[in-house]
């Protein structure tokens, strides 16, 4: 396993104290726009600070109290910006050790496809198309293809895999990303990205949030806060033509402090954070997505398309029983089988020694083998002779013709042994000493062991597993009802992949599959989230939607539960957000009207002490939450697969009846402290 | 409050109840083209209309040119009304030889009937003659009716199908909520009131001599077939000024029920009818469930306060035991007078057997409330049902996101378009409402119609704002509201209450119905579950709730502070 990179400390200095600055810069009005809360929040902060400047100069109305909400608001406001910049800040810091690599980097241009003769130029003027030569000790200048030559490759600056990989021309290998370094040997590459827009530049650029595009649902969600914002703004101003028919002059100050605890300022200061954070998460996984809407869609996948091999399966075929026929107890054949299979260095032969040995207990022998017949084409066994015994392995007419058994001969019990291991799906090998018939291997491909819970768990998602494989049918089944799977495809093409996910996509489904080869590029585009392999063909990588540097397939199960973390954390506080504006109301209202109607003090629930420090507490409360609520932004709410119901219930009774109670606590809280330290 | 009058209304909803399912259904099979036990003898006059008017009904709209539709006939039925109102001495019918309507009522009257708010500034049976009555205010109440049912039908095909573009037909689906719902009940429930005593006849008014020689004019006219489309299509415009709490108009107990029963049966069995549409009868049902939480809630506040009634009075000898019973009729009592101010104002009715004015600050605080909750209890036929679709949608928006998917509601994505027509249509309520209320507040001549001192004065400016913009019609009494400022900014706030929020609802038909109906699993966010009911009350009071809580602070909620406090004004 690859190490992940470890999330910086929430209290990191080195990130806190240049996100002060930039929280500072980020005021710009210009920059604000973007975010229409708090630019609303912004303008009456503005607003406030005028008219509390005119009180102060005039010596009219109540500066003291006028320039403590004007600090608030703009407390308010700068939480907001330091927010999005401790999250852009984090991004930063692992968009800086990629850059590093990348920085002065030089590329030695092929004058001609065929020579060796190169001229040096900066990696930043190639152009695509142009042939570069790196050898060993160099860094690979840009994105491309290895045209000419195999070379092992250091990814790790990439990867964080140290463990060097081979990339050769043709075939899915071929592939290679600037900035990583060739260790030996050399290779010729076509350069396939025009600097800037490489890989890196690519991830640099995601995660520092500069060029962040708003997603779709993001977008979604600054149009329904914009929305409230505006019927508060309605609400709040023609409030001030109510209280003149009762009597009752609102000043600018409250009115502001009112209009501003009510628009949602939590969720707005918090929304880009969340979105960069969410982004920031999927790269420490190792995982770069080539934009947010995609991480947006992995949180809505129904369907995930999984190779067998490597993701559900091992990958190669395992012995996991001994089936002997009568006269022959499981440790004979199990002796017999090691002893066949010492010399055999394959991963089967592996396996078959590891059974034997392992669960079986037999001791390695030690004695001389005589002579190791290895496996031919043409035999299809193996095995070895050793003093007087010849012992073979291998597939079951090929046994059956070494052992000179006729087919009306064969045992019943051997017979339905084999038959057994094929209706299961598995391999059948047959083992014989001489002429003499032991038994049957079951090889089968063994699934990995706690993948049946993870599908499990995804169906409690609501997420449809399906298995695709090059094996028969009968196989698949098999491996598809062990592993748990909800569907299979067998004897899968990548025409087959791709008319599936087509099929999928036409109900409405959302469909997430990874992929490495070049075949796998039209399903990968096709589908919704398509997760290609680091170590894929530049193909896949182009026509994925994210790449995983690890080249992991079980990764698209973090990948969903990332996506479904992000949407859920906008969620939560948008709901938390709306919540807290109960508690507002009830603390400010009877305050602004206290002296018109003092029968309105019956709303006072919270009973706070003055109308004055009423006010103040909730603007206090309200700017204090956003910086409360930063490290939850960025962590994430905690994701479970339990299903919706259950997230549901859960979510609503922690963000929402907790967004309507915790107010009343919190603005009470500061109330007190208001009061204990005199500040209105 | 009593057990006999929690006995009454829990029989008044229990008969609805009962009645939602197999209405509901034929609702169901009557938008959904389908043959029913009327088509015989219907289908023949349904085909003739469409010959008649050049109506091809196989020909579908998408939502552009069905939101054109509906705004060309309505435009058509104002501009119609109008020249009735304004031409009304010429007209025939006219016994009582009624002038002309002035122009900022006619202009304040044609709005209201085509908007299906029926706000009265006028005495109808001082004001309009028999022939405006009948051919004018009727005709609206049916097709203004229909057309809010047709609203809500298009959204309803648009949850249904999937990546269609057309969202239905309004000219068929304005003929067949009328001929198949609206006019066959219109007929049956007119025909009981009559048969419960209320007048229908032609006739003048009849002067009548009283015991001490004065003279009466006792008004009469087809007042049973008014109320029955009154009720049926939650218009709620009386034949007479104080409407359903005049004694012809709503003479018993028995013709009170029917009224609350007829007013709120159609409208609920629509809900119904969605459900069965969209092939998710558990989601009708779960909003009917957070329709009657909340209707039940806001009569059980009604008559609480109306029976707790009014220390001021009681320290003034008052006998205690009747509770508050001004403006509240004999014959129905309080449990019955709560239960139709609740549902004519959750409902987008209008008609009142009480005067809301004349409630406590609370029993006032709830009718006003309901309306300003946009009328989804379960609201005016067709506007009920789109605006708590509106309400659903919000709802699924906010705490869809929090099972960690992007927001769907039956199978259909809430994306960016749906909320930025759903805000635009929510934004129409408190604009509407707090605008025109905040500016009429602050100026003296549209102060001078205000009848009551403090802060009763400003809910009536309020209440008025809030039925024009609801398009509910209920007064609360006190405010002259027949000047012309109030006729035409009351004209002005019913139009954008109905028309600048049912195009933004035909926008998100016309994006919904394109989209791909994705099927649910076990990762969906689940609306018609118990938590789901509770979430869609909570949104609908706080959303709601926040909106209007510093105007109604000022209003209705000081009042009843002050009350028990025992301050006047």
């Amino acid at each position: 396993m690859s190490k992940k990179h470890v999330a910086p400390s929430l209290l990191d200095p080195a990130i806190l104290l240049p996100a002060v600055k930039a929280a500072f810069v980020k005021l710009d009005p210009r920059q604000l726009m973007r975010n229409p809360v708090i630019f609303v929040t912004e303008v009456v902060a503005a607003l406030v600070t005028v008219f509390f400047i005119r009180d102060f100069v005039t010596g009219t109305g109540t500066p003291l109290f006028s320039g403590q909400i004007a600090i608030w608001l703009w407390f308010t406001v700068l939480f907001a910006t330091f927010a999005e910049a401790v999250a852009e800040g984090r991004g930063k810091a692992q968009a800086d050790s990629l850059r590093r690599t990348k920085s002065e980097l030089t590329a030695r241009r092929l004058v001609s496809a065929q020579g060796r003769d190169t001229q040096t130029i900066a990696a930043t003027s190639l152009k695509v198309g142009d042939l570069v030569l790196v050898e060993a000790g160099d860094l690979i200048p840009g994105d491309g293809e290895v045209v000419e030559g195999v070379a092992s490759v250091n990814e790790s600056a990439i990867t964080g895999e140290s463990a060097p990989v081979i990339r050769e021309s043709g075939g899915d290998r071929s592939a290679v990303t600037g900035g990583t370094q060739v260790i030996s040997d050399w290779i010729k590459v076509r350069i396939t990205v025009a600097p800037g827009s490489s890989f890196v530049d690519r991830m640099i650029a995601l995660i520092e949030g500069a060029q962040r595009q708003k997603t779709p649902n993001e977008i979604a969600l600054s149009i329904l806060l914009s929305g409230l914002t505006l019927i508060f703004l309605i609400a709040i101003v023609t409030l001030w033509g109510l209280a003149g028919y009762s009597g009752t002059v609102l000043s600018v100050t409250v009115l502001a402090a009112l209009l501003v605890t009510l628009i949602p300022t939590t969720i707005g200061g918090l929304l880009s954070a969340i979105g960069i954070a969410g982004m920031d998460r999927l790269v420490r996984f190792n995982v770069i997505a080539t934009s947010g809407r995609a991480v947006e869609a992995a949180g809505d996948v129904d369907t995930l398309l999984l190779d067998k091999t490597g993701t559900i399966t091992f990958g190669n075929r395992m012995a996991t029983d001994f089936l002997p026929v009568s006269g022959v107890s499981e440790t004979e054949l199990a002796n017999a089988a090691l002893l066949a299979s010492l010399a055999d260095e394959t991963p089967e032969g592996r396996s078959i020694v590891a059974l034997a040995t392992g669960e079986f207990g037999c001791l390695a022998p030690t004695m001389q083998v005589d002579a190791v017949v290895p496996f031919a084409a043409q035999t299809r066994l193996s095995g070895v002779d050793v003093l007087d015994r010849r012992l073979r392995k291998g597939a079951v007419d090929s046994v059956l013709k070494f052992a000179g058994v006729r087919d009306e001969n064969v045992p019943v019990e051997f017979r339905q042994a084999v038959d057994k291991v094929a209706r299961t799906g598995g391999t059948p090998l047959a083992v014989a000493d001489g002429n003499r018939l032991l038994g049957v291997i079951h090889l089968k491909d063994v699934v990995k062991p706690d993948i049946k819970e993870r599908f499990a768990a995804l169906r409690s998602m609501g997420i449809r597993t399906v298995m695709v494989t090059g094996d028969n049918p009968v196989t698949a089944a098999a491996i598809a009802s062990e592993a748990g799977v909800d569907d299979f495809l067998a004897e899968a093409t990548p025409e087959d992949k791709l008319a599936y996910i087509r099929k999928e996509q036409q109900g409405g489904r959302l469909i997430a599959m990874c992929g490495d080869g070049t075949n796998d590029a039209p399903a990968l585009a096709q589908a919704d989230v398509g997760v290609a392999m680091q170590t894929g063909t530049q193909a896949a990588r182009e026509a994925a939607n994210m790449v995983d540097l690890d080249s992991s397939p079980t990764k698209l199960i973090e990948i969903v539960e990332i996506g479904k973390q992000l949407l859920m954390t906008r969620g939560s506080l948008t709901t938390f957000s709306i919540a807290n504006d109960v508690a507002k109301y009830f603390a400010i209202i009877p305050a602004l009207f206290l002296a018109t109607y003092p029968a309105l003090g019956a709303l006072n629930i919270m009973g706070l002490a003055s109308p004055n420090s009423a006010i103040l507490s909730a603007v206090i409360f309200n700017a204090l939450i956003i910086i409360a609520l930063i490290p939850l932004a960025l962590r994430g709410v905690k994701y479970r697969p339990v299903g919706a119901a259950a997230l549901l219930r859960r979510n609503l009774f922690v963000y929402g009846l907790g967004g309507i109670l915790l107010p009343f606590v919190g603005i009470k809280l500061v109330d007190i402290a208001v009061n204990a330290l005199n500040l209105v | 409050m009593s057990i006999i009058g929690w006995l009454q209304i829990s029989l008044l909803f229990l008969a609805v109840l009962v009645a939602i399912k197999p209405l509901g259904l034929y609702m169901a099979k009557v938008f959904s083209g389908e043959r029913t036990f009327l088509s015989p003898v219907l289908s023949p006059v349904e085909r003739g209309f469409y010959a008649l008017a050049g109506v091809d009904p196989a020909k579908e709209q998408g939502w552009r040119s069905y939101a054109l539709a509906m705004l060309a006939f309505s435009a058509v039925g104002f501009a119609a009304l109008y020249a009735i109102l304004r031409l009304q001495a010429y007209l025939p019918l006219n016994p009582q030889g009624f002038g002309n309507v002035p122009p900022d009522l006619a202009f304040n009257t044609a709005v209201s009937f085509v908007t299906n708010t029926n706000w009265q500034n006028y005495g109808g049976e001082t004001t309009m003659s028999h022939f405006s009555q009948m051919a004018g205010l009727t005709v609206q109440n049916f097709v203004s009716a229909a057309t809010g049912i047709g609203i809500a039908v298009a959204i309803t095909r648009a949850f249904a199908r999937s990546a269609a573009s057309t969202i239905g037909n309004f000219w068929v689906d304005l003929t067949r909520s009328t001929l198949y719902v609206l006019l066959p009940l219109a007929v049956v429930v007119a025909l009981a009131f009559v048969a419960m005593g209320v007048p229908q006849t032609l006739d003048a008014a009849v002067t009548a001599s009283t015991i001490e020689g004065a003279q009466q004019t006792i008004a009469l006219g087809p007042v049973a077939s008014q109320e029955a489309i009154k009720q049926l299509g939650t218009n709620g415009g009386g034949f007479f000024n104080v409407n359903a709490a005049h004694p012809f108009e709503n003479p018993t107990a028995l013709t009170n029920y029917l009224n609350i029963f007829a007013m709120l049966s159609v409208s609920s069995a629509l809900v119904y009818a969605f459900g069965q549409m969209v092939g998710e009868r558990r989601q009708g049902w779960a909003f009917i469930a957070a329709i009657a939480i909340l209707l039940i809630a806001g009569v059980g506040v009604i008559y609480w306060a109306e029976t707790y009634g009014n220390p001021i009075l009681t320290s003034l000898g008052l006998d205690p035991a009747f509770g508050n019973m001004e403006g509240k009729e004999v014959r129905f009592g309080q449990a019955m007078t709560a239960t139709y101010a609740t549902v004519t104002t959750g409902l987008s009715d209008g008609g009142v057997n009480g005067m809301h004015g004349s409630f406590t600050g609370m029993g006032g605080f709830v009718p006003m409330f309901l309306i300003q909750l946009g009328e989804v209890l379960p609201g005016g036929v067709g506007s009920g049902l789109y605006g708590l679709l509106v309400f659903a949608i919000l709802s699924v928006f906010v705490a869809g996101l929090m099972v960690g998917r992007t927001p769907e509601f039956l199978g259909k994505k809430i994306e960016g378009r749906e909320m930025k027509f759903a805000v635009l249509a929510i934004i129409i309520l408190p604009m509407a409402i707090l605008g025109f209320t905040a500016i009429s507040a602050m100026l003296p001549f549209a102060v001078a119609s205000v009848g009551t001192a403090g802060p009763h004065g400003l809910s009536e400016i309020l209440y008025a704002f809030t039925s024009a913009a609801g398009n509910n019609g209920s007064a609360f009494g006190g405010l002259t509201g027949n000047t012309p400022w109030y006729n035409t900014t009351l004209g002005i706030a019913m139009l954008l209450g109905r028309f600048a929020y049912a195009v933004p609802v035909l926008a998100i038909a016309g994006s919904l119905a394109t989209k791909v109906r994705v099927p649910a699993s076990k990762g969906t966010f689940p609306t018609d579950t118990p938590l789901f009911v509770g979430l869609l009350v909570g949104i609908i009071l706080i959303l709601g709730g926040l909106q209007f809580f510093p105007a109604l602070a000022l209003g209705p909620i000081v009042e009843q502070f002050a009350m028990l406090a025992g301050q006047t004004f």
